[in-house]
């Protein structure tokens, strides 16, 4: 349901060409929980921009959820974007004027929204966060502006939930807790997560490790026995 | 998005900075009222000069002698002395000249006038009595110019109420004497005032005979030897008659004058006097209009301004949205709609402060001055559709700034 043929992405910083990203090909199946790490510099940030959709490959192709999105213009890519991918952003980006319950909202007010309300409010749920639906962001801890930003993610129901580094603002229990609401959104609802990280454990909790290296997928190996967080999930943040 | 998230969206992020908003608005407020306050008054001065106009009656016609002729050289407009006392008198004929009621030549020099130790230097009208029916300018006290005192060419004058003031402050001028070029004259009467503003004016002269001034006080002949005069005041039977007046005069001119060729008179009307007039005191208040639009214009810039610093400081956000799947065009409507949210919020109440403004300098006198104002829905609605194509034109710029941010290096910035 993920398909890269040969994706090449060479950037040009002034008469220098950058070669990011060189011939990668991969294929990611529905209800996949997948690993994406290498080090900076690595390819590992185009390839998740050209997974979202921010970013479209210079030469090669990719199929998301059966719709060839390679040669898309801007506006065309918002629009998949809106529909198919879901982001999870290290830094939350949370708007921080807006409420948890209108931060959830925001991507809906892009597609055709409706019920906009009624389905952010099944989205917190969904991360255990309804009842702090009407606080700012500045007034929940990283762990819970994390949970805001799945529910967010996952509020329009994408193919694909692309989580950057999700872990990489949180304290060890933040993120075991993080990593097990991925975990169990996962296993119980079937979503396919993409999380790009460059720690070892955090990939750890994924079924699945593809490793970048100079812009070419080095390796490419299941995981046999991951760490199981939903345990962490269920206690809470500070693990007690 | 549906227009009304659009707009909630817009009005929840300039709630986030009420005081940069409401500072941007003030802008707008400011450059509104201006302009609605000063167009109101100048449509007011402009309503007072011509309801002032109205007022002497919109049936009069002047006729004015011609240009002189020197050596090829054309003078200026009546400048030559072609029309005579008898001219006038002729007009007056109820089988060649019916639209025409009534005559009022009118012959002017300039003057010292003195009174005691007091004295001015004014105009000297010569008049007939017909002059006060006819320019409408009544006494208040003692009498006009009598059809005898233009015979014996008398000394006698009658005071512009300003001219009355200035020489005999507080007492009678009526029975004193004044001093005209040198001539003693007997003050027969003292005229009423003719109001403020523009008619003010004509409350600085004095009236004395026609002939009196002809024979007395200037000295310019006519090629048929009459007594010259400058301007004859016609008072028309109606409104409607004034085109047929017009013929008949220019007639019985051109008989007496035995004129084949060129007129040696013009013939103009109140009427052509109002629309030159209005026309002057249309650019003047559109001048004023045009000043207080600079305020407008400057207030449009802080628009833009804001608008700029705004896109900036939220390039993240608009990152954040276009990861969303916001489009270009989404994000152009947040930022359009925001800056003419600001203009049109400020235009409105730019609006009810001009209208506030503008009522209070109602009837305010300053000097000699009194400031009528005249407020109208179209400028009210002029000054709100300016307003919101200032806000969309300089909202424009940023609003396209935004728009065509890339999603990846907006969510890199800090």
């Amino acid at each position: 349901m993920i398909k890269l043929e040969n994706v090449s992405k060479t950037y040009r910083m002034g008469s220098v060409e950058v070669r990011a990203l060189q011939d990668v090909s991969l294929a990611v199946e529905q209800g996949e929980m997948m690993a994406l790490v290498g080090r900076s510099g690595s390819g590992k940030s185009t390839m998740m921009n050209i997974l979202g959709c921010l970013d479209i490959p210079t030469a090669g192709s990719y199929l998301l959820d059966g719709e060839e999105v390679t040669h898309l213009k801007d506006d065309r890519l918002a629009e998949i974007r809106n529909r198919k991918v879901g982001f999870v952003f290290q830094t939350y980006n949370l708007l921080p004027r807006l409420t948890a319950i209108a931060n959830v909202e925001l991507p809906l007010l892009y597609g055709n929204g409706r019920q906009g309300r009624k389905r952010s409010m099944a989205a917190l749920d969904r991360v255990g966060l309804a009842h702090r639906a009407r606080h700012r962001p500045v007034e929940l801890s990283g762990g819970e502006q994390q949970r805001v930003g799945i529910a967010r993610a996952l509020v329009k129901q994408p193919a694909l939930l692309l989580a950057d580094e999700p872990t990489g603002n949180l304290d060890s229990g933040a993120s075991a807790s993080i990593m097990g609401t991925l975990q169990r959104l996962n296993r119980d609802e079937g979503i396919t997560i993409i999380v790009v990280t460059h720690e070892r454990d955090i990939a750890a909790h994924t079924r699945r490790i593809v490793t970048l290296s100079d812009g070419a997928i080095i390796t490419d190996e299941p995981v046999l026995s991951p760490l199981d967080a939903t345990e962490a999930e269920r206690l809470g943040e500070d693990g007690s | 998005m549906t227009p009304l998230m659009v707009v909630a969206t817009a009005l929840s992020s300039l709630g986030s900075n009420k005081l940069r908003a409401s500072l941007t608005l003030l802008g707008i407020v400011i450059g509104v009222s201006a302009v609605i306050s000063l167009m109101s008054v100048g449509r007011g001065a402009q309503e007072a000069i011509t309801s002032s106009i109205e007022s002497l009656g919109t049936n009069l016609l002047f006729v004015r002698p011609g240009a002189t002729t020197q050596g090829g050289i054309a003078g200026a407009q009546g400048s030559a002395a072609t029309l005579t006392l008898e001219d006038a008198e002729a007009l007056v004929d109820p089988i060649f000249a019916p639209s025409v009621l009534a005559v009022a030549p009118e012959l002017r020099t300039g003057g010292q006038v003195v009174a005691g130790r007091e004295n001015a230097s004014t105009q000297i009208v010569g008049v007939t009595p017909e002059y006060e029916t006819v320019r409408n300018f009544p006494v208040e006290s003692g009498q006009f110019i009598s059809d005898i005192h233009v015979e014996n060419r008398s000394l006698v004058a009658v005071l512009g109420s300003q001219v009355a003031d200035k020489l005999f402050d507080l007492r009678d001028p009526v029975g004193q004497f004044v001093r005209i070029n040198g001539r003693q004259f007997t003050v027969i009467g003292v005229l009423e005032s003719q109001g403020s503003g523009l008619q003010g004016l004509l409350d600085d002269q004095i009236l004395v005979p026609i002939t009196t001034v002809y024979y007395r006080l200037a000295s310019e002949r006519t090629a048929q030897g009459g007594v010259s005069v400058q301007t004859i005041n016609v008072q028309v039977a109606s409104a409607d008659e004034m085109d047929a007046a017009t013929a008949q005069i220019s007639t019985l001119l051109r008989l007496r004058h035995r004129i084949n060729g060129e007129d040696d008179f013009s013939i103009s009307s109140q009427q052509e006097t109002l629309e030159t007039l209005e026309e002057t005191t249309d650019t003047f208040v559109l001048f004023l209009g045009a000043i207080a639009g600079i305020s407008l214009l400057v207030g449009g810039i802080g628009i833009m301004n804001i608008m700029l610093v705004s896109v900036t400081e939220r390039t993240r956000e608009i990152g954040i949205r276009k990861a969303m799947g916001a489009k270009r065009r989404d994000i152009l409507f947040h930022f359009v709609t925001e800056a003419t949210l600001l203009s049109i919020g400020g235009g409105g109440i730019g609006v009810l402060l001009g209208i506030l403004l503008s009522r209070l300098a109602d009837g305010w006198t300053l000097g000699t001055q009194t400031f009528n104002t005249t407020f109208s829905g179209d400028i009210a609605v002029l000054a709100l559709v300016v307003s919101a194509a200032i806000g969309l034109f300089f909202g424009i710029y940023p609003a396209m700034r935004a728009a065509r941010l890339h999603p990846i290096e907006a969510l890199r910035h800090e």
